[in-house]
């Protein structure tokens, strides 16, 4: 093969990895948009919070100790060698499903029946609460979470792809990281589970009937508070997830919380209501950056990958609004 | 056509309820009514008269469209309903299949029957031999039990939110305007099966209709609401010889081919009616 033909493939591979991290993202929208028709601008502070408290936890940090030591005058930080990742995890999976029902029994409960407007204005203020929660508790400097990902390139794949090119070719092998094939790993794992959990339990099916109409969910005795409960915690497990891949990734810092704007061209493209879209519509975009960069890039000087995602969807938005595996809307007439 | 019933102890009674909605909107403004059980009970009137948002009362499904009862009570089994939800009323066994179907459009027809069996805890067993006796009253579902509800027919849909609601198991159901966009065959088809349902299997039933004729075909009582106060009530038999009842509902006015003098004696009786 040629080294041209290598480098594309190699350029190809990395954008279906980042757009598995994109989908990640996308995932957690599409969730809630599709159970509660709101569209959670939250979803990106909710990775960036879950990725603090599991470092928090798995680090020992104190939380608010900021808070304690400015009113107390103390000097505390740690209170021992923090948790084991796995008992972190869990730890933080707890922390989110508490958000979850917080949130319900706080917000959601008193804002049945309003506008989705309103209710979106709900979630933007949420975003802005957790931002600030999460620095008052973990503090606000950037932290690296390692949760014992494999990370850094693949010499095994740099030498397996070395030997494709021709004998004479100045080429060093393909670069993939270790840290972006768990992410693949993990992010099928979790879609196939979540498919598996909507398809085939009643709970599952219940979602779905929400999702579809409420009030012939609530004619059933299909209860909205305890499914969306259900659908808040799924969705900061997913967030959690997002959180753990993408802190392993950049650090966990503020700027976590802005991959929940990488996920918007991502829903445009995927249909909000689809989890197969979510994921595809991940996969397009990653690889649609990558490719723009590399091949474009150069004839109009570079950095495409920023915008590149958002004119896609622009295009979408033109020509097929509910993307490309949004719920067709079903008319009779 | 007469039923025996058990007039001693209804299992649905309501007791001068005024609802109101948004605060403001006097919806009903006083409707007392009774099921007994085991009977079919039909409430009629006009669009806006409030036959649905007595449904609605009943089922509690009020609240998710800010309505209130502010006056009155509903006793189901004996029991004050008013603050239970309309999940636990569907437990105790009093569901509401709601005007227009509301079939989960993406579901499938098999999918939608089991929602209605969400509330059940009485083991998979059970709730498989109920799919069957579903299907044994709506053959036509078992046909289109893999397709997309959103997909099949007004009828195919009224039937699934049917079969959807005796998945629960109910003692009583609330009907609402199941001739609604069909086709009169199929209502009759409809109304066959609700009385095969209420006689098989003992269930109650609770219905608003506007087609009075076939409602009172099949009903054993009759209830006519007019803006929101119960204008008549009787035995359906009754009803359908009531000479007013044929003139306003049924159109078949006895006095032969109307004048101007029988629009404006129409007017006059229909407003002391009201």
């Amino acid at each position: 093969m040629s080294t041209q033909f290598l480098n594309f493939i190699e350029i190809f591979i990395n954008g279906l990895m980042a757009g598995i991290m994109y989908s990640l993202v996308a995932l957690g929208f599409v969730l809630i948009f599709k159970a509660s028709g709101i569209f959670n601008f939250a979803q990106g502070v909710m990775a960036l919070f879950a990725a603090l408290t599991l470092v928090g936890l798995q680090t020992g940090q104190v939380p608010f100790s900021h808070l304690i030591n400015a009113i107390f005058g103390t000097d505390i930080h740690d209170w021992g060698p923090g948790l084991p990742t796995f008992l972190a995890i869990l730890l933080t999976l707890v922390v989110m499903i508490a958000l979850a029902w917080l949130l319900e029994k706080f917000v959601l409960n008193h804002l049945i029946n309003q506008e989705p407007i309103i209710l979106f204005m709900a979630t933007i203020g949420l975003a802005y609460f957790l931002e600030g929660f999460g620095d008052l508790m973990w503090g606000s400097d950037v932290k690296t979470l390692d949760v014992g990902l494999p990370s850094g390139g693949s010499f095994w794949w740099e030498d397996v792809t070395r030997t494709w090119a021709p004998e004479d070719a100045d080429y060093w092998g393909m670069y993939i990281d270790k840290l972006d094939i768990s992410a693949t790993i993990i992010a099928v794992i979790l879609v196939t589970a979540l498919s598996l959990f909507s398809q085939y339990t009643a709970t599952g099916r219940a979602l779905r009937a929400v999702a579809d109409d409420h009030q012939a969910a609530l004619s059933v005795g299909i209860s909205l508070r305890k499914i969306w409960v259900i659908v808040w915690s799924i969705a900061g497990f997913v967030a959690l997830v997002a959180g753990i891949m993408w802190g392993s990734k950049s650090g966990v810092q503020f700027s976590l919380s802005l991959i929940a704007l990488k996920a918007l061209p991502v829903l445009i493209l995927g249909g909000f209501t689809s989890i197969p879209g979510a994921i595809v519509g991940g996969l397009i975009i990653g690889v649609g950056e990558k490719l723009a960069e590399a091949y474009i890039g150069p004839m109009v000087g570079g950095a495409i990958e920023n915008w590149f995602a958002y004119v896609v969807a622009l295009a979408f938005l033109l020509f097929r609004p509910q993307g490309l595996f949004g719920d067709r809307i079903i008319e009779r007439i | 056509m007469l039923q025996k019933v058990d007039d001693t102890a209804p299992i649905l009674r309501i007791n001068n309820i005024e609802v109101i909605y948004n605060h403001v909107v006097l919806v009903l403004k006083g409707v007392s009514l009774t099921v007994p059980r085991g009977g079919i009970v039909a409430i009629l009137g006009a669009n806006g008269a409030g036959k649905t948002t007595t449904l609605k009362a009943v089922s509690n499904l009020l609240k998710a469209e800010r309505g209130e009862v502010t006056k009155g009570d509903i006793q189901f089994e004996g029991n004050e309903i008013q603050e239970l939800s309309p999940s636990d009323l569907v437990k105790r066994g009093c569901i509401q299949v709601m005007e227009g179907r509301h079939c989960f459009g993406h579901l499938t027809i098999e999918e939608n029957l089991m929602t209605g069996a969400y509330t059940r805890s009485d083991g998979r067993a059970k709730i498989q031999d109920d799919l069957e006796m579903v299907y044994t009253y709506f053959p036509r579902l078992k046909e289109r039990r893999k397709s997309l509800a959103g997909y099949t027919s007004g009828g195919e849909q009224q039937m699934c939110a049917i079969g959807r609601a005796l998945m629960s198991r109910p003692s009583t159901i609330l009907l609402d305007e199941p001739s609604m966009g069909l086709a009169p065959q199929l209502v009759e088809e409809i109304f066959e099966i609700v009385k095969s349902l209420n006689s098989n299997e003992g269930v109650s039933f609770l219905l608003a209709e506007q087609n009075t004729n076939i409602a009172l075909k099949y009903a054993t009582y009759g209830y006519i609401l007019e803006s929101g106060r119960i204008v008549l009530d009787g035995k359906a038999d009754e009803l359908r010889e009531n000479e007013d009842v044929k003139e306003f509902y049924l159109g078949v006015g006895g006095e032969g081919r109307k004048s101007f003098r029988d629009v404006k004696h129409y007017k006059r009786r229909k407003r002391w009616l009201s």
